[in-house]
């Protein structure tokens, strides 16, 4: 197992009130991806631990467009990689910042 | 190409699902099933992935654990009325029992049993022990099915669905045979050893685990129906489930020296009647279905009348 | 003085060898090898009758078990090697020099034998150079095929999966070589005549039906939502601006996620009736819905498709079906369908190249070609215009007067830029290109060429290589939709966007399409047991597709 985290800065805070979201599921080529609203607003991390070593680079990539792209300040998080290719975790990290800012709190 | 983002960026198609048909069960992971299974907004999770209780094992063997460790266990509301559920993820690991996805289900149970009003849904989806943490499974296995006849000592409905990926094996499959009432679709399979593990020990010859239309005539949902293992037949749908779980929590689900003497008398009957049987298709010629052949290819809609007609019914027997 | 008809008499002293072991011409199974060994000389070329799908199963093992003393070095022409015997008969020494075109499941075999030096290769084909070459300079001496039943003159149904059949017998009977063929009944009647029994010579009854693989069936509970977005940007960005009606589909998920795609997500963009009308393709099951949402008007198949029969027999408007009411398949002739009459091949690869270049071969596999290559490229002796093909040339070259100015087919590559195992679809260097180094053959065994490929689609967007006007243009346009591949990594981001504005890169929102929206919900059937359905009951899925 890898763990990586990688800390970025987000421009704009997450929307939204839920303070937890969670999609995906560890499954061979998937990843389940925790959202939890717990940084300062414009903070972002990313805390990877993979099945797979050595990807840290496209993790990195990964990260990095999807914080521009969607921009979840204030989101921390917690993926639990089963070697899901980049396409999946880029869908799985949007999927989790879309849950997340949802109105419905988080019951 | 040829369509300019300022023709395209408004257009609407894609930004709506479109629901080829109703929601299945099979399709859906853990969560989503409980999400559609109870009522809207009322599940409360005990032990929410952030609290990452995960398992200890599972980094011994530089295998990425899951924060829920493959099971989701809370409180919830069904039809109104109060419930416990547990629901696997049959994409985890196969859905199988480790120890703290073990212990969050006993838990759960043993509450239902001190509670003794509170009926358990338990929407199994396991393909039975995790190799890996396999002592702790098994024990495991062993209190849960404990657990369950004691909450049902004490009248409490404990209700299975199955219709998963994984269907309801090993482990998965004993709890199953202890609950009060079985909820099962077409791709629901349950037994205790898998077709792989049959084939493994007794050879191709006795069972062939790629004939999956075999498979499914031995294990599967339609057969279980029929034979009485399991009371519910129902499609693969989630509100199909949802309606057949609301009716079973409202059965009377206690068990007591009786209910195991009828049950252990219904089993004599079920191997007096079939045991010498080769093939599901016998069983249900036996059954005096007019044409078996037709049964697997059969909708729900015509199998379920088929089999209120035909199959052995009842609420209380494996 | 000249003899002009030694072929002939050789033939004729053939077939006297053989008729000694035959009642008229009817062999047991059990003298199949005797008779071979009559009928068969060393150094013959033999077409051991392998298709894409079927396979003359009895006659392979009946030749594997001759004496090589008397069979040798034999030189096999067949278009598929997919059986293990196909290979053991080299290992034997009964067969030396192949010419193929296709070898799937033996695909890591055949490599290993060619490097071993146990195979001496003629060349790999494309089906319609393997099929042409049989008229030209690799005539069959013996052809040894499959057919479903055949009557006592030797008449010959070959049912739905007929195939190569009608080439291979073309060839080998019209220039006085020997046809055997091995069936599955002995019948009074034939249901119909595919091949007319004057071109047969023997018939060997195998007493059961021969091998055939169902090839083209994708369940579609296995399609994942990034397939499901190529597919959405395929329709919407490909198929509809272009009005792509006549075509080819790959057999890979993502095409099959097309065709579950085009009675939803089709249906919505109102794009019925103006695009996928008319097909070759063999009778893929993910095609069922579509059909029987009115999508399709016409469909031509190279072979059939193991459960599709009964589907088939019900849907002679949509098939070509015999007087007997079964599919009438034909490889040849579809290839050609396929090279000149379709606007539009799309399909699936494992590697792709900064120009292009594209292939399924990876350093320990030799798959051959098949027919991909025919199907995506450009027919350069094409002449009839059609919409999309004109509109692909003009966007090609919007220079040219427009009457002087060739249309262009439509290729295209579609993928996710990660495959199997996390393997890169976008390489720097085709494995190929090692393969070729290895085997010191002329040509890297390159599937589709680059500069026929037209369009490039991942889950990152669509590269419409037709705009770029320079190999450096392309080669961004190329990384700029690999993704977090390193090729794609290493994109020059500033060209890229420079790209994008101009239209040869078109991003997912560029086409109005959120890549969250890619839900399997949108599959108009998400399981074989729904395309069951769909058919109202006529497709027979193989047991191991069942989960019923």
């Amino acid at each position: 197992m890898e763990t990586l985290t990688i800390q970025l800065q987000a421009p704009q805070p997450a929307r939204g009130r839920r303070a937890m979201a969670i999609v995906g599921v560890v499954g061979s080529g998937d990843l389940e991806v925790l959202a939890e609203r717990v940084l300062a607003a414009e903070e972002c991390h990313l805390e990877i631990s993979t099945a797979i070593a050595g990807f840290g680079p496209v993790w990195q990539a990964v990260a990095r467009d999807f914080v521009e792209r969607r921009s979840p300040g204030g989101v921390r998080f917690s993926i639990n990689d089963g070697g899901a290719r980049p396409d999946i975790v880029a869908i799985r990290l949007a999927q989790a910042a879309r849950l997340i800012e949802e109105d419905q709190p988080c019951t | 190409m040829h369509v300019s983002r300022a023709e395209s960026g408004g257009d609407p198609v894609g930004s709506r699902p479109a629901g080829a048909g109703p929601r299945s069960w099979y399709e859906a992971s853990a969560r989503q099933r409980l999400d559609l299974l109870l009522d809207p907004g009322s599940f409360a999770e005990f032990l929410a992935p952030p609290d990452r209780v995960v398992s200890p094992h599972l980094a011994l063997f530089d295998l990425p654990h899951q924060f829920d460790d493959g099971i989701a266990v809370g409180r919830g509301r069904l039809g109104g009325r109060d419930v416990l559920v547990a629901a696997q993820e049959g994409r985890f690991m196969g859905g199988a029992f480790g120890e703290v996805h073990g212990a969050k289900l006993t838990g759960l149970v043993k509450a239902a049993r001190d509670l003794a009003s509170t009926p358990v849904l338990i929407l199994f989806d396991t393909g039975g022990v995790r190799l890996q943490e396999a002592n702790a499974g098994e024990l495991a296995i062993a209190e849960i099915m404990r657990a369950v006849i004691e909450a049902r000592a004490a009248g409490v409905p404990v209700v299975g669905l199955i219709g998963g990926r994984a269907g309801c094996y090993g482990g998965g499959g004993l709890i199953a045979a202890c609950c009060s009432a079985l909820v099962i679709s077409e791709q629901g399979r349950i037994a205790v050893s898998g077709p792989e593990v049959i084939e493994t020990n007794r050879g191709v010859e006795e069972f062939d685990s790629r004939d999956r239309a075999l498979v499914w005539r031995t294990m599967g949902g339609k057969h279980r129906r029929l034979i009485g293992a399991a009371g519910t037949f129902v499609d693969d749908a989630v509100a199909a489930f949802r309606a057949a779980a609301i009716e079973c929590i409202g059965e009377n689900g206690a068990i007591d020296a009786a209910v195991l003497a009828a049950e252990q008398e219904r089993l004599d009957t079920r191997v007096q009647r079939f045991g010498t049987m080769e093939d599901g298709l016998d069983i249900w010629a036996a059954l005096g279905i007019p044409d078996p052949k037709s049964v697997p290819g059969m909708p729900a809609e015509t199998f379920i009348p088929l089999a209120d007609q035909f199959g052995v019914n009842g609420h209380d027997a494996r | 003085m000249a003899e002009w008809q030694q072929n002939r008499a050789r033939r004729d002293r053939r077939i006297e060898a053989g008729i000694k072991l035959a009642e008229g011409k009817i062999v047991a199974a059990g003298d199949a090898t005797r008779l071979l060994e009559a009928v068969i000389q060393p150094g013959d070329r033999v077409c051991l009758e392998g298709d894409n799908q079927k396979q003359a199963d009895l006659l392979s093992a009946a030749l594997l078990a001759a004496d090589p003393a008397r069979l040798n070095t034999l030189h096999m022409v067949q278009s598929g090697v997919v059986l293990p015997a196909h290979l053991d008969l080299f290992e034997r020494g009964i067969a030396k020099r192949l010419d193929y075109a296709y070898s799937g499941p033996q695909s890591a075999r055949i490599a290993a034998m060619l490097f071993g030096g146990k195979i001496e290769l003629g060349a790999v084909h494309t089906y319609l150079e393997l099929f042409a070459r049989y008229f030209i300079d690799l005539t069959p001496h013996v052809a040894l095929i499959a057919a479903v039943s055949a009557d006592r003159d030797g008449n010959l149904y070959t049912g739905p999966n007929t195939e190569d059949t009608p080439t291979v017998v073309e060839a080998t009977a019209f220039k006085d070589g020997i046809v055997i063929a091995q069936v599955g009944e002995i019948v009074d009647h034939v249901p119909r005549v595919d091949i007319p029994g004057d071109r047969v010579h023997f018939v060997v009854d195998a007493g059961r039906p021969f091998f055939v693989e169902p090839l083209f069936t994708r369940d579609p509970a296995l399609i994942t939502e990034t397939q499901i977005l190529t597919a959405m940007l395929a329709i919407k960005g490909i198929y509809a601006p272009y009005g792509v009606r006549r075509l080819n589909h790959g057999i890979g998920f993502s095409t099959a996620a097309i065709e579950l795609l085009l009675p939803t997500f089709g249906e919505r963009l109102g794009l019925k009736g103006k695009i996928a009308t008319h097909f070759a393709l063999n009778p893929h099951p993910a095609l069922i819905p579509a059909i029987e949402a009115g999508w399709v008007e016409q469909i031509h198949s190279f072979g059939s498709e193991v459960g599709m029969d009964g589907y088939i027999r019900a849907r002679p408007d949509i098939y070509f079906t015999g007087s007997d009411g079964s599919l009438r398949s034909n490889r040849a002739f579809s290839q050609v369908a396929g090279l000149y009459a379709c606007d539009m091949f799309i399909g699936s690869t494992l590697q792709i190249d900064l120009a292009g270049n594209s292939s399924t071969v990876t350093t320990s596999r030799v798959a051959g070609f098949g027919g991909a290559p025919n199907m995506g490229s450009d027919a350069r002796g094409r002449r009839h215009p059609s919409e999309p093909w004109l509109k692909a040339g003009a966007d090609a070259d919007p220079v040219s007067p427009a009457p002087l100015r060739r249309g262009r087919k439509l290729v295209v590559q579609i993928g996710e830029t990660f495959g199997e195992k996390n393997a890169p679809q976008f390489v720097e260097r085709l494995d190929a290109i090692e393969l070729a180094d290895r085997l010191k053959l002329d040509l890297a065994p390159v599937m589709i060429y680059g500069d026929d490929v037209t369009h490039i689609v991942t889950e990152e967007g669509i590269a419409n290589l037709l705009l770029c006007r320079s190999p450096a243009e392309r080669e961004q346009a190329i990384r700029g939709v690999a993704g977090y591949t390193d090729v794609g990594l290493a994109r020059d981001r500033k060209a890229v966007e420079g790209l994008r504005a101009r239209g040869v890169i078109c991003r997912p929102e560029d086409l109005g399409i959120d890549p969250l929206d890619a839900d399997r919900s949108l599959l108009a059937a998400r399981s074989i047991k729904d395309l069951v359905h769909w058919s109202g009951g006529l497709y027979d899925p193989p047991s191991r597709f069942r989960n019923w």
